[in-house]
């Protein structure tokens, strides 16, 4: 296939031989860089990681620390123990799932900025039943904890697709609002109504223990469910005809009202189960880890979502690797701190400045030039 | 001697395994009409991208004004004097006619966009050239051929020596196309050479000075339009002689298939777009809607469709439920007054959509999913949610051989086609429906004759087969020669019905203009429509 560039040249026509000798070189090149660019969806992120790093060093390197020693202990910590890499595990969990929960939104065209205010309602929704069922054995109250969670987070979302299905108010906008409100009304509920009495913090009761979720070895439990989650998922998107309907729907929704798809409730739909996942993620995260809603313990969670979804392009598989890496800083960045003394935001650092890079589509044109594929916008615009 | 505008030596370009262009050598002088003619696919628009600086050659030489530096993109060509009009729209759509064509290059005064001062440029610009637009209109309101007007008027608001225009009058009316036609001619006098690109082999004959020919990516005949006429253009662009003409039995009317009545549809900005329309098509006929865009044609289309809901009146659909399209329940009259689109489409209808790219496809899918849009739903390609990849694979393949669609595979994405292909997608997919209605609106719009000669028969056969036609064409030649029965529209109304036998161009073209003042001009002017406008040489 590459060779046609070099067999079918243009025949001995007059101009024929000057330019074909100066040509070669650049034609080769030009030939390695077309195939580069076919995977410019995994080359990018990783490069774009390579850059963050790079930055990040100098900032470790600013704070008098050699960045290398620092980049070893975080991984080893991370990955290397067996505590280190159980927290690795329980850290990625919810972030497969609010990364799922993102993508899912994506693919309809929608941009759910949502999922910390639908994962923390998953979180106390998990942690309600867990309290209030206590003495139901474990088939019972395990599986209604979760439920709940992914009910509440369902229901939350569900708010913000209702909206923009039939009043055209723009996700961002709705999704942002619920979750200063998420945050507020959850904060009063464990603070008056659902607060463990005795207590002086805002936190619930500790959950009954049978409706904790365990860990098999190192691996929790709930990083299994997530993974199988993640290939339901990607083969929902691929296979069926709700996600034909998805995808149709995100990528011209002109077609799809032609085709007869109800747009408003696929949009609906896709809202419900985008916080369906991110709720998931929160009741995990109580069943799984915290053992009671604690107000912060989750902070963060559903944002990170949003780097993982748009590390992963999208896709549904991909959001694994990007959780996991994900998972690794932050579980690192503790113990990065005490051996250290560094701060754990300068893994805030690096996030941001991958995501950065990912998403615009500078780096792509440094690196492939007019061979990058045409900024493929993600979500509907402000006006649609 | 004349100067060398633009001259192109062994320029190369290949997709893969695709040779979009290969080894193409060709110059344009200034003054002259240059037009690119050549089969879906042939590479027409890959080359005047590289020329625009849109799509860098793998080799070869473009040559502007004797400067042989590379063209570094469309900055730069519009820098060099180049200007053009794209196949598919680069309009913002809520954006007015104003914002739209001073883009890039506003009129400011302190400090800001001189609005006033855009706005009586756009004027002067619309005046000079005979393309009428409104201003202050918004972009995603406008019919698809006042669009094209935009563009064009937008290249046009750059100094430009040469202007390349990608198929501008598959969107244009008779009338619209004749003036720019005119425009180009104009054009050339005054020293600025246009390369412009048509399927339509009169057009060529009309405005064209000379004519490259391209096949399968290769540069394969030159031509001057003096020296040949349609049959010989289209003998060199197919490789065969084509039937220009429909050929077609006399029709043989059954049942009635779709009996419209009283209905009234508003458009998008909720004025009344069609008011009190009735009709009727039969099994086993064309019906031809003939009128001027924008007088209800479309919201008529998409009211059957069941994309838009009728404001008022009724639409039945009847029929015997044999041909495949017919869903259980169907049989009988259905009433699909108030159906949605997946309805409409169980009941039997088919719809070829006027604008192909909002909604006849996904750019981003494949050729496979495309052809099977608007059915993924169907028994045949779906069990229980799951999709049947095999049948949707297989459905591609025999569409894709039976249609001619010329892509690397039917995993292509359907974006990457050139556009005739694009169309012969939706065309493929809608036919293939076997549908008890057709709804074709603008079925052949940009494609080649040699394909336009293949619909044509498929739209017969599926007519001999049992089917209602309602075919909308802004083509007249179109309408009066594949119809068996041809209504006016005008402001919404049916005015007449007319045998396209025997009625005469400058009848249908008065009934055409309604009761409009200029009627007598436009009648007029289709009346002349058939014969050849001499080039000025
Ligand atoms: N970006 C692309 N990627 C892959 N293939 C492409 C791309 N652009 C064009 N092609 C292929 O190159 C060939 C030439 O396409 P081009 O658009 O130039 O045809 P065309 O002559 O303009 O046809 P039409 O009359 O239908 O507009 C086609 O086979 C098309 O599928
Ligand atoms: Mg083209």
């Amino acid at each position: 296939m590459n060779d046609t560039s070099t067999t079918d040249r243009p025949g001995p026509s007059p101009a024929g031989p000057p330019r074909e000798q100066g040509a070669t070189s650049p034609e080769n090149r030009r030939g390695v860089l077309d195939v580069l660019a076919r995977f410019q969806g995994v080359l990018v992120p990783i490069v774009a990681l390579l850059v963050a790093f790079a930055i990040g060093a100098a900032l470790i390197r600013l704070q008098g620390v050699n960045p290398a020693f620092a980049y070893t202990t975080l991984f080893r910590d991370a990955l290397l123990t067996e505590s280190g890499l159980l927290r690795t595990l329980q850290k990625a969990t919810p972030l497969i799932l609010s990364g799922l929960a993102v993508v899912i939104g994506l693919r309809v065209g929608l941009f759910n900025i949502g999922a910390q205010g639908q994962l923390l309602w998953g979180a106390i929704g998990a942690a309600y039943v867990g309290v209030h069922l206590a003495g139901a054995p474990a088939v019972v109250i395990l599986p209604a904890a979760l439920l709940a969670g992914i009910a509440c987070g369902a229901v939350w979302a569900g708010i913000a697709g209702l909206l923009k299905a039939y009043r055209g108010v723009h996700e961002v906008i709705s999704t942002i609002m619920l979750n200063s409100v998420a945050a507020g009304v959850i904060d009063w509920l464990v603070s008056f109504p659902l607060k463990e009495p005795g207590q002086s913090i805002p936190r619930s009761s500790a959950i009954d223990p049978a409706a904790e979720l365990s860990n098999l070895g190192f691996v929790p439990v709930g990083f299994v469910v997530a993974l199988a989650l993640a290939g339901l998922i990607a083969w929902i998107l691929r296979r069926t005809t709700a996600g034909f309907r998805f995808d149709t729907v995100g990528a011209n929704r002109d077609a799809a009202h032609y085709a007869g798809i109800r747009i408003p409730l696929v949009v609906t739909a896709a809202m419900c189960a985008s916080g369906a996942l991110a709720g998931l993620g929160g009741a995990i995260e109580t069943l799984g880890v915290v053992g009671r809603y604690e107000t912060g313990s989750s902070a963060g969670l559903g944002f990170d979502g949003i780097t993982i979804a748009l590390l992963a392009r999208a896709n549904p598989l991909a959001t694994i690797p990007a959780a996991l890496l994900v998972g690794v800083l932050r579980s690192g960045a503790a113990g990065l701190q005490f051996e250290t003394g560094i701060q754990p935001e300068v893994v805030d650092v690096l996030l941001a400045v991958t995501l950065l890079l990912v998403s615009i589509p500078v780096l792509a044109r440094v690196l492939f030039g007019r061979r990058a594929r045409d900024g493929v916008s993600l979500t509907s615009g402000w006006g649609s | 001697m004349t100067e060398r505008l633009l001259q192109l030596r062994g320029v190369t370009k290949h997709y893969g395994p695709v040779r979009a262009n290969h080894d193409i050598s060709l110059h344009v002088d200034r003054g002259e009409v240059v037009a690119l003619l050549g089969e879906n696919g042939a590479g027409k628009s890959t080359l005047v991208k590289q020329i625009f600086g849109l799509v860098t050659p793998d080799a070869g030489e473009i040559v502007v004004k004797g400067d042989t530096r590379p063209i570094s993109g469309p900055s730069d060509a519009i820098a060099r004097g180049i200007g053009m009009v794209h196949q598919h729209f680069q309009l913002v759509p809520v954006m007015t006619v104003t914002e739209n064509i001073v883009l890039g290059h506003e009129p400011i005064s302190g400090g800001r966009v001189d609005l006033p001062a855009a706005r009586a440029r756009v004027q002067e610009l619309s005046d000079r050239y005979g393309l009428a637009v409104d201003p202050d209109a918004e972009i995603a309101d406008l019919p698809v051929g006042t669009q094209q007007r935009v563009e064009i008027l937008k290249a046009l608001s750059r100094d430009v020596d040469l202007l390349i225009l990608d198929e501008p009058t598959a969107v244009l009316t008779p009338q619209e196309t004749d003036e720019l036609l005119r425009v180009m001619r104009e054009l050339a006098e005054s020293g600025t050479s246009v390369v412009f690109i048509t399927h339509k082999l009169r057009e060529v004959l009309a405005a064209a000075d000379r004519v490259y020919v391209l096949r399968g990516g290769q540069q394969v005949g030159e031509v001057a339009t003096a020296d040949v006429d349609e049959a010989g253009l289209a003998e060199l662009m197919v490789g065969r002689s084509v039937v220009l003409r429909v050929e077609k039995d006399p029709a043989a009317p059954g049942e009635e298939v779709l009996a419209v009545e009283g209905l009234h549809v508003a458009d998008d900005r909720g004025l009344p777009a069609v008011a009190d329309l009735s009709l009727s098509v039969r099994a086993g006929e064309i019906v031809g809607l003939a009128g001027v865009e924008g007088n209800g044609q479309r919201e008529l289309v998409e009211a059957i469709a069941g994309m838009r809901r009728p404001t008022g009146g009724r639409i039945h659909l009847r029929g015997d439920g044999t041909t495949q399209g017919g869903a259980s329940g169907a049989v009988g009259e259905v009433d699909l007054t108030r159906a949605r689109p997946d309805r409409a489409r169980a009941a039997g209808v088919g719809h070829v959509p006027e604008d192909r790219e909002r909604h006849g496809l996904v750019g981003s899918f494949s050729i496979a999913d495309n052809l099977v849009l608007n059915r993924f739903t169907h028994r045949l390609f779906a069990r229980r949610g799951v999709r049947n990849r095999a049948a949707i694979d297989d459905n591609a393949t025999r569409l894709r051989e039976q249609f001619d669609i010329r892509s690397a595979g039917i995993h292509t994405r359907a974006g990457a086609l050139s556009g005739g292909n694009k169309q012969k997608i939706v065309v493929a997919r809608e036919l293939s429906a076997r549908p008890r209605l057709l709804m074709a609106a603008q079925p052949t719009r940009g494609v080649d004759v040699g394909s336009i000669e293949f619909i044509h028969s498929q739209v017969v056969a599926a007519r001999d087969a049992g089917a209602g036609v309602l075919l909308v064409s802004a083509e007249l030649d179109e309408v009066l020669s594949l119809s068996d029965r041809v209504l006016v529209i005008h402001d919404g109304h049916i005015v007449a019905e007319v045998d396209p036998a025997t009625i005469d161009r400058a009848e249908i073209g008065r009934l055409m203009a309604g009761g409009r003042r200029d009627a007598q001009a436009l009648a007029d002017e289709w009346g002349a429509g058939g014969e050849k406008q001499g080039p000025a040489h």
